[in-house]
């Protein structure tokens, strides 16, 4: 089995996003698909901090204190983007305006319950930013994530055992073994890595998959 | 005459009681008032509330205020950072009260504030640790939360251009929080980088009117690091 390094999961998620999308990328894993989105196509980022049509990483010396990205990086502005107040961004993001949200994970439950902003452990200091706000107002949320942990555990899980960022509101998983649709009845597999047989990544996942009808 | 340009941070900054409540403007360092909360320190205020979306950063700014342990509580969406030593060292040590609210709760609690709203409900949170204990209620087919407005009685924000009412605006993404805190505290001082005549400023630009605005001081500022 070949499993995706971080940047093939990257190029993964970016494949899925199409023409004319508004897209939010979350901090960290999420960030990379920018870099991977498919030439051709007009996607606008959407950035918390106030921005739309947020563009790559400026050139080294061109970087503007004042225009930063959600992770407090330096970004740039592309031709017909914007800016506005919090209240805006978060409008955007609340009031169904985002098509996508691209988000990290802890876990993901089977139902679509996301955790991925605190620990829980007694001694964390508890940081949440937008993440609660992107899980219930992106029209569609997709985690990225690595399929188990360092321990070898499933991150997809039955319950989060961490806190939630939001109850069911996921509604696809990409991890570096496989593709998964969150629905009603359950999770459905849309494709897996070259070499992962169905019932491999089903004996690594622990929660009850379905094939999906179409294969990948 | 209509004038609300001050001299200087300190004069902007010398009425502020022990125990107030302070809006911070900025996203991270982006829109960060740093002259004014320089002088907030110097001024001397203890026991503040502050509201900000982070809990500072490195050693200058909010980050100063923290560790000059003039903040009893904060209310913000993101305080841990790599570079939130100060915060983090008063959190472990029982020194601060931290209020974690989500980014976009934060923001909106703010507006509501200024905009005379009572409270209202958000799907943001609903079934997480952070709605504990809030009222919930079903309208249609989404759970919300019941949030109340953040009131406060000073904003500290960072505008690129003023004129003497007081009217802003802003540069790029440090405008961020400054627009919805001008409208939610009883008196906000904002720090520019420029100060223009009336009628300068383009009417249709405007982002914040000057009505939200008590205090003006221009603040030179160095050279960017880029173009």
């Amino acid at each position: 089995m070949k499993k995706l390094d971080r940047k093939q999961m990257a190029a993964r998620v970016a494949r899925d996003i199409p023409e004319g999308a508004y897209v939010n990328l979350g901090i960290g894993l999420p960030t990379l698909v920018a870099d991977y989105l498919p030439k051709g196509r007009e996607i606008i980022l959407h950035s918390e901090n106030g921005i739309l049509g947020m563009g790559p990483k400026p050139a080294p010396g061109m970087e503007d204190e004042e225009l930063i990205n959600a992770g407090k990086e330096p970004c740039t502005l592309l031709a017909g983007g914007a800016f506005f107040h919090h209240a805006d961004a978060f409008a955007m993001i609340r009031g169904r305006h985002l098509d996508f949200a691209v988000l990290g994970a802890f876990q993901v439950s089977s139902r679509g319950d996301l955790a991925n902003w605190h620990t829980g452990a007694p001694d964390a200091i508890p940081a949440v930013g937008g993440a609660m706000d992107l899980a219930v107002g992106a029209k569609k949320v997709m985690v990225m994530m690595e399929h188990l942990t360092k321990q070898g555990e499933s991150k997809i899980v039955e319950r989060c055992t961490y806190p939630l960022t939001g109850a069911r509101c996921v509604d696809r998983i990409y991890t570096d073994l496989a593709v998964i649709d969150v629905k009603a009845d359950g999770l459905h597999v849309v494709e897996a890595v070259e070499g992962l047989a169905f019932e491999e990544l089903q004996r690594l996942t622990g929660v009850p998959l379905k094939k999906a009808l179409i294969a990948a | 005459m209509i004038d609300k340009f001050m001299a200087s941070p300190a004069a902007a900054l010398a009425d502020v009681p022990d125990g107030a409540t302070i809006m911070i403007g900025g996203f991270g360092n982006a829109g960060m008032p740093s002259a004014l909360i320089d002088a907030l320190i110097a001024q001397g205020a203890r026991e503040l509330s502050i509201v900000n979306n982070n809990a500072g950063n490195g050693d200058t700014g909010l980050a100063a205020l923290l560790k000059a342990k003039r903040v009893r509580k904060i209310l913000c969406s993101f305080p841990r950072q790599a570079d939130s030593w100060h915060f983090d060292a008063l959190y472990k040590a029982g020194e601060i009260e931290l209020e974690l609210v989500p980014q976009g709760t934060l923001a909106e609690r703010i507006r509501a504030a200024g905009a005379g709203i009572g409270g209202f409900y958000t799907p943001t949170a609903f079934g997480t640790k952070l709605a504990e204990g809030k009222e919930t209620r079903r309208i249609g087919e989404r759970d919300y939360v019941l949030e109340h407005p953040i009131h406060a009685d000073y904003a500290l924000i960072k505008a690129q251009r003023a004129d003497r009412w007081g009217n802003l605006v802003y540069r790029k993404s440090a405008r961020n929080f400054g627009p919805i805190m001008a409208a939610a505290a009883k008196t906000t001082v904002v720090q520019v980088s420029e100060t223009v005549e009336l009628g300068a400023l383009d009417p249709e630009t405007v982002v914040t009117p000057g009505i939200f605005v008590k205090r003006v001081v221009r603040v030179a500022v160095p050279a960017r690091k880029a173009a």
